[in-house]
């Protein structure tokens, strides 16, 4: 036995290799690709076209008030995948592999969310590029849509790691799939589709405080600028503001539990 | 540093559960060791803790002198898992796989290129490297999996039941590729519930049953345990059984029907042949001669099965130990599951 140094990897080599990994992987699975962009462009044609025209927003046209907010909801929708996949490499036995290799643990969550941006960026610029076709002008023209779509690749950071975190606690992939139609309450009950404003005092108490509307108003300006701004009580700033600390404490909680649960075990 | 495994009163229970109950091993390095049991003996507990994957709750084990708990980077640095499912990635190819993890383990771009060429060769998997690894048969994606643990050719490589759920085939080319990885002198621990698969590979078999070492030795050592060699001689007629019987040294069996005598000596070929020589003179003829050496199956079911309180019954023949997994735990102060 020639007794040498014990190995040791670089944690952006190690982060390198996990996302290259995963994102070959989605690559290759082009249905789960092909279904996510369709998803979201479903969504958008289904209320540009179907209920957009019996929902009143106050002034502006319901596509430039629609595409905002479901952008950042398609975010949500598509981040969802990755807490299954993260219980089944924890069921299969990957897990186990890569901790004990000598990689931080944190690198290696850290690529699955990377990798899981790159799906959430293709079904961001397609949904985008559609919305664009079917009638979407940013007020503020190209940089608008620049922010907008920024906005929402940290939206999509932030849930993928709630979703990461929801893979690591169950270990379970229809347990952590589960956990995913937490999805549909946060994004139908908020002001993505249709202004909290016309919902029942009971239920717009939650409509109103919970991350995802602030998240809707706050795309929603940066799109159209305070003019335009429909129906949002406070100016655009404040939810850019209440959005980013909402994001920064919602990343930092799920990022520091997952990590730490995927030590232990 | 000869010991390249040492663990001290390693303890570890799995919500209240006991898997491991107090593990002492000094395992040298140089020999392939085998952790042999029944399912919940605690084997793969006990591999998980040395790979630093699972935390013991008490005692100390150190892999090539570095602590699990206090230096568990350093043991990464120096280990290749394969644990009991394959853990490949299935949408990348049997290259591409080995590549990810070669870097993953620590080897620079142009390293792991060149171990993943290497790692391909020696697992014979140079037809398939470019398919990707969801088409590989159980076969090859188990010699993927070894391949991927070692392609950073680490000082020790622990497989967790490496051959379960195999055709002969690939079991034999499993083997095959273990015994190499000695010769090049990388140490090896294996889990296994087949006992012919320790007997083939180990030099030193560690038997755990219930979280705890029942035994300890080179199989060897272990087979001595049981008690010399079962003779059987088979003649033509019925009544020359009865003849038989009286050649031979001790106490024997006669089975009318099948024309035979069977018996236990330390000393089964001499014993045979002084019958079968005696059988001759007489003209009588001998239909068949059978010396059966205790095996490590004999062994195990000794050692599990005694501690079932009606005894065992005859271990000839059974392939698998039937119950050895959940003796019953009477006398025993642990109580337990």
């Amino acid at each position: 036995m020639t007794v040498s140094a014990p190995r040791r990897t670089a944690w952006p080599v190690a982060l390198l290799a996990v996302t290259r990994r995963h994102a070959l992987a989605t690559i290759r699975t082009p249905a789960v690709v092909i279904m996510s962009v369709v998803q979201s462009v479903v969504f958008l044609l289904i209320f540009r076209y179907v209920f957009g025209g019996a929902i009143g927003t106050g002034g502006l046209d319901y596509v430039q008030f629609l595409a905002p907010g479901l952008l950042v909801v398609s975010m949500l929708f598509s981040v969802i995948g990755v807490g299954g996949a993260v219980a089944e490499d924890m069921g299969t036995g990957v897990t186990d592999r890569l901790k004990s290799l000598p990689i931080a643990p944190s690198a290696a969550l850290v690529g699955r969310v990377l990798a899981q941006l790159g799906l959430s960026a293709v079904t961001l610029l397609a949904t985008a590029a559609i919305a664009v076709a079917v009638g979407f002008r940013p007020g503020v023209g190209f940089a608008g849509l620049l922010g907008v779509l920024g906005w929402c690749l940290l939206v999509a950071l932030t849930f993928g790691w709630v979703f990461i975190l929801a893979g690591v606690a169950t270990r379970d992939v229809q347990s952590a799939q589960g956990i995913g139609f937490v999805v549909l309450p946060l994004t139908f009950v908020s002001g993505a589709f249709v202004p909290a404003g016309s919902m029942p005092d009971w239920l717009r108490g939650f409509a109103d405080n919970q991350p995802v509307t602030v998240l809707v108003a706050a795309a929603r300006w940066l799109a159209h600028g305070d003019p335009r701004l429909a129906n949002a009580s406070h100016g655009g700033g404040y939810y850019v503001l209440v959005g980013l600390t909402w994001m920064a404490a919602i990343l930092l909680a799920a990022a520091v539990a997952a990590v730490s649960l995927y030590r232990r075990r | 540093m000869s010991a390249i495994i040492e663990t001290e009163r390693l303890v570890k229970s799995y919500r209240g559960r006991p898997a491991l109950r107090g593990i002492d091993l000094a395992l040298e390095s140089g020999i392939v060791h085998a952790l042999l049991g029944p399912n919940g003996a605690g084997k793969t507990t006990l591999v998980s803790i040395l790979s630093t994957v699972v935390r013991p709750d008490g005692g100390t084990a150190r892999v090539a002198g570095h602590d699990v708990r206090r230096e568990a980077a350093a043991v990464r640095g120096v280990i290749g898992l394969a644990g009991q499912h394959a853990a490949v990635e299935p949408k990348l190819t049997g290259r591409e796989n080995l590549r990810v993890f070669g870097r993953l383990s620590g080897l620079g771009a142009r390293a792991a290129r060149h171990a993943a060429e290497s790692a391909l060769g020696r697992l014979g998997l140079e037809a398939v490297a470019d398919r990707v690894a969801g088409g590989y048969s159980g076969g090859q994606r188990r010699r993927l999996d070894l391949a991927v643990s070692l392609v950073a050719r680490p000082a020790l490589v622990l497989l967790d039941e490496p051959t379960t759920g195999l055709d002969p085939l690939s079991r034999r080319q499993l083997w095959d590729a273990v015994a190499e990885l000695t010769r090049e002198g990388t140490d090896v621990l294996l889990t296994t519930q087949y006992l012919e698969e320790a007997d083939a590979l180990a030099g030193n078999v560690v038997v755990l049953n219930e979280g705890g070492i029942v035994a300890h030795g080179s199989p060897a050592r272990l087979k001595s345990r049981v008690a010399g060699e079962t003779v059987t001689i088979a003649v033509d007629r019925p009544e020359h059984a009865a003849v038989a019987a009286q050649s031979v040294p001790g106490d024997c069996r006669i089975d009318a029907e099948r024309m035979s005598v069977t018996w236990s000596s330390r000393s089964g070929a001499r014993e045979a042949l002084g019958v079968f020589a005696d059988l001759g003179a007489r003209g009588i003829e001998v239909r068949e001669l059978t010396i059966h050496r205790p095996t490590l199956d004999d062994v195990f079911l000794d050692l599990v099965g005694a501690e079932k309180p009606e005894g065992g019954g005859e271990p000839e023949g059974a392939e698998q130990p039937e119950g050895a997994g959940k003796p019953a735990g009477a006398g025993k102060p642990e109580g337990g599951r």
